[in-house]
């Protein structure tokens, strides 16, 4: 569904933000989209969308160059951006408005899941708390029924039971044909949705694998003491968490937390893992 | 339901689908939840609720008829114990026997106790 052959892409010319970044993507997949700040998360995210333009190497979205921004690809694409401006008019303008970019647009699907999140329909948008908005364009971007959801952040500004409604609509939203991106910080609200991490860190994909392949090749577990099997470890209360080898095929959750601090800081003895 | 941290997501499903069974919440030859139904309710991926009913399925504890689900298996009853004394075994009895060592617990105590748990536990 997405290829990225060595982008490189940079704000300023001498400084660049991705050094021929490679990156295959397929349909079916939740794919979490992870870094620090400043990693180029959202960058790569705008790229995708054809918001913003690399300096050089090829990107094919569903068959097409998303820079040249051509309306059958636009209409295949949801992009919920992490800062956005909803304009002041009620609900229903909004979708006369835009609703008309994406064919396959789904009015009864919109007003569900518009319920699922109790927004109030008769408010204009700009009177809307930040949540209320996010919920709005969520909504609406969903029921695009496009092939290709790009979220950055969607769990900003969500109230405690909304993330959890956030989730099941996420969980219902995942079909063969689609592919799912989302970009977070909030590891814990998306990591039993995700099924495949994609790490960004010093202008590259540090890593990228199944939740399958992760644990396959690592184990996440309390231990009592470390040892030099230990690739990663961070002090907690009953011991150390530690991310190791999983030499012995034991079954363990991953801990994304862990894993990234993991990735950050022994990039060296994780590469060879998953080569 | 709740997620425990240490162990794998598609293997704490699988439990939750065995004790469903079990409990006689879902008989033989009776439909299971679908894939996205189980996802939904779980706020979980539904690659990973498939990857769970791969597992059920290889245990023969529910079935694949095609087009139309996932059922309870014919023996999914025997085979659900099965399944969880395997892992009881592996899993949990070592933390145990591990415990009932460093503590000093005898065998007579332990007896006395599991009867006690039993009977208030399971004929009130």
């Amino acid at each position: 569904m997405i290829k990225i052959n060595n982008l490189n892409f940079g704000y300023s010319k001498h400084q660049l933000l991705f050094k021929n970044l490679s990156m295959q993507l397929s349909n079916g997949h939740i794919y979490g989209l992870l870094g620090k700040n400043g990693a180029g998360k959202s960058t790569l995210l705008k790229n995708l969308a054809g918001l913003v333009y690399a300096e050089s190497g090829s990107m094919d979205v569903l068959g097409y160059n998303p820079a040249k921004r051509q309306p059958a690809l636009l209409e295949q694409i949801c992009f919920i951006p992490e800062e956005f401006y909803l304009p002041s008019v009620k609900i229903d303008a909004y979708v006369k408005a835009n609703a008309v970019f994406y064919p396959n647009f789904d009015h009864p699907y919109f007003t569900s899941l518009l319920a699922e999140f109790d927004i109030p329909v008769g408010q204009k948008l700009i009177n809307m708390s930040y949540g209320q908005k996010k919920k709005v364009i969520i909504a609406f971007g969903l029921a695009t029924n496009a092939k290709l959801i790009i979220m950055d952040e969607p769990t900003n500004g969500l109230d405690i039971p909304s993330k959890a409604q956030f989730r099941k609509i996420m969980a219902s939203a995942l079909t063969e044909d689609r592919c799912i991106i989302i970009s977070t910080h909030q590891v814990r609200d998306l990591d039993n949705l995700i099924d495949t991490v994609i790490m960004l860190d010093e202008n590259s994909v540090a890593l990228k694998a199944s939740v399958e392949e992760i644990t396959d090749k690592l184990v996440f577990k309390r231990v009592k003491e470390i040892d030099e099997t230990v690739i990663y470890s961070e002090p907690s209360l009953a011991g150390f968490n530690a991310v190791m080898p999983n030499f012995h095929k034991e079954d363990s959750k991953l801990d994304l937390e862990l894993l990234f601090n993991a990735v950050l800081a022994e990039k060296n003895k994780l590469k060879p893992i998953f080569n | 339901m709740e997620f425990r941290d240490n162990k794998a997501i598609y293997l704490q499903i699988a439990a939750y689908v065995c004790e469903h069974i079990l409990l006689g919440k879902w008989k033989v030859d009776e439909k299971v939840s679908s894939v996205r139904e189980m996802a939904v309710t779980l706020e979980v991926n539904p690659n990973t609720v498939m990857r769970t009913y791969e597992l059920l399925q290889n245990k023969n504890i529910i079935s694949n008829k095609r087009g139309i689900g996932f059922f309870v298996a014919e023996d999914a009853l025997k085979n659900v114990k099965d399944y969880l004394k395997t892992q009881f075994i592996e899993e949990e009895l070592p933390v145990v026997f591990r415990n009932v060592y460093l503590l000093n617990i005898g065998f007579d105590e332990l007896e006395t106790r599991y009867n006690t748990f039993v009977k208030e536990t399971f004929n009130p």
